[in-house]
């Protein structure tokens, strides 16, 4: 396990690589949440990411579940609508699962948390068209790669991601059963859920952060072809 | 006396409802509307839980919501707020707020029986 410095600083880049990320695609999140929400999605993440990385001086000196738990909190104030409690409560929630530290074990404990307090505050099931059509395959990948197939971290990791841009593609063709999307009954099918891919977005700087600090580089584009390829 | 905060995703709303309901509860209800968040529509955690530490004189504290985020919000901000004992009630945000205030105004009032009186509400209709 890396010492909690590194761990530290590793939690801090990925903030920022979130954050930044968040930025760059405010504009997009905003026009799919214009489609069948309210046409906050991008400006919301972006706000409250933001001033989650602005505060990287106040978060120098914490030990890494303290950053994330700060992370949570700060987005909970600052985020508003339903993302603020589905992220930063879910990410406050699963941060006590870093309190010995980040290892493979205990990321999957975390990441299990954290999708548990998603489905837990929203009511979201697989199929509703939210954020857990995203996350499920996630996790259940990241989960499986990690405990049963005892792939490094970096490469479950990658796998995951793999996973949840499938799902956030599953949100396109299907009714929304929760949120503000669900009012629109029929015409949210053919819209790609914002959440969803705001949490897509998250985990591509997640597996970012880890190549940097886990000193790997994931071809994605060459593996997701040999997974189409197989059968053929 | 049990407090009521009542959670609307518009500070106006949340505002009428708590005014309609004081007088209801003959003016001596706590309710303190806690709507809106800081870019206008919608609801914030914070103010949620700054409601239920200002309507808690110690007896406790039930939550009016409309619906989405402002249950989700409710729920983070009770966790948050250590020091309250405070539960949402599952009715609708003004008769159940009505039904709520004019309980705590009972000398028997309990947590458990302004929920109830709130979600009494659920089954209420208009015509007939």
């Amino acid at each position: 396990m890396a010492d909690s410095e590194t761990q530290r600083e590793a939690v801090l880049d990925a903030l920022d690589n979130v954050a930044e990320r968040l930025a760059e695609e405010k504009e997009y999140l905003t026009d799919l949440d214009s489609a069948i929400g309210d046409a906050d999605h991008g400006a919301n993440m972006q706000r409250g990411f933001g001033k989650a990385a602005d505060k990287r001086e106040e978060f120098a000196e914490m030990e890494p579940n303290e950053v994330v738990k700060n992370v949570g909190t700060t987005l909970i104030s600052n985020v508003g609508g339903a993302a603020g409690p589905l992220y930063g409560g879910s990410i406050m929630f699963a941060s006590q699962e870093f309190e010995d530290g980040i290892t493979a074990e205990t990321s999957v404990a975390f990441a299990e948390a954290y999708l548990d307090k998603v489905k837990d505050r929203g009511g979201a099931q697989v199929g509703a068209k939210t954020m857990v059509d995203a996350l499920v395959p996630a996790v259940h990948t990241y989960k499986k790669s990690v405990e049963q197939d005892d792939l490094p971290p970096l490469e479950a990791l990658a796998k995951a991601v793999d996973a949840a841009e499938r799902g956030v593609a599953f949100t396109v063709p299907i009714k929304a059963m929760k949120g503000r999307a669900s009012f629109l009954d029929w015409r949210s099918v053919g819209h790609q859920d914002p959440g969803a891919t705001s949490t897509l977005f998250i985990l591509e700087e997640l597996l970012a952060t880890a190549e940097e600090y886990l000193d790997g580089e994931v071809d994605r584009d060459a593996r997701a072809e040999d997974a189409v390829g197989r059968d053929e | 006396m049990i407090g009521l905060v009542v959670v609307s995703h518009s500070a106006k709303a949340a505002e009428g409802i708590a005014e309609v309901a004081a007088q209801m509860g003959g003016g001596n209800a706590r309710i303190v509307p806690a709507g809106g968040d800081e870019d206008g529509i919608g609801t914030s955690p914070d103010r949620i839980r700054e409601g239920i530490a200002e309507a808690d004189d110690g007896d406790g504290v039930v939550v009016l919501v409309d619906l989405g985020s402002a249950v989700m919000n409710a729920e983070l901000a009770i966790e948050m707020a250590m020091d309250s004992e405070a539960v949402i009630a599952d009715a609708p945000i003004l008769e159940g707020t009505l039904n709520a205030a004019v309980e705590t105004t009972s000398k028997k009032a309990t947590l458990d029986s302004v929920v109830e009186r709130a979600e009494d509400a659920r089954d209420y209709r208009k015509l007939n």
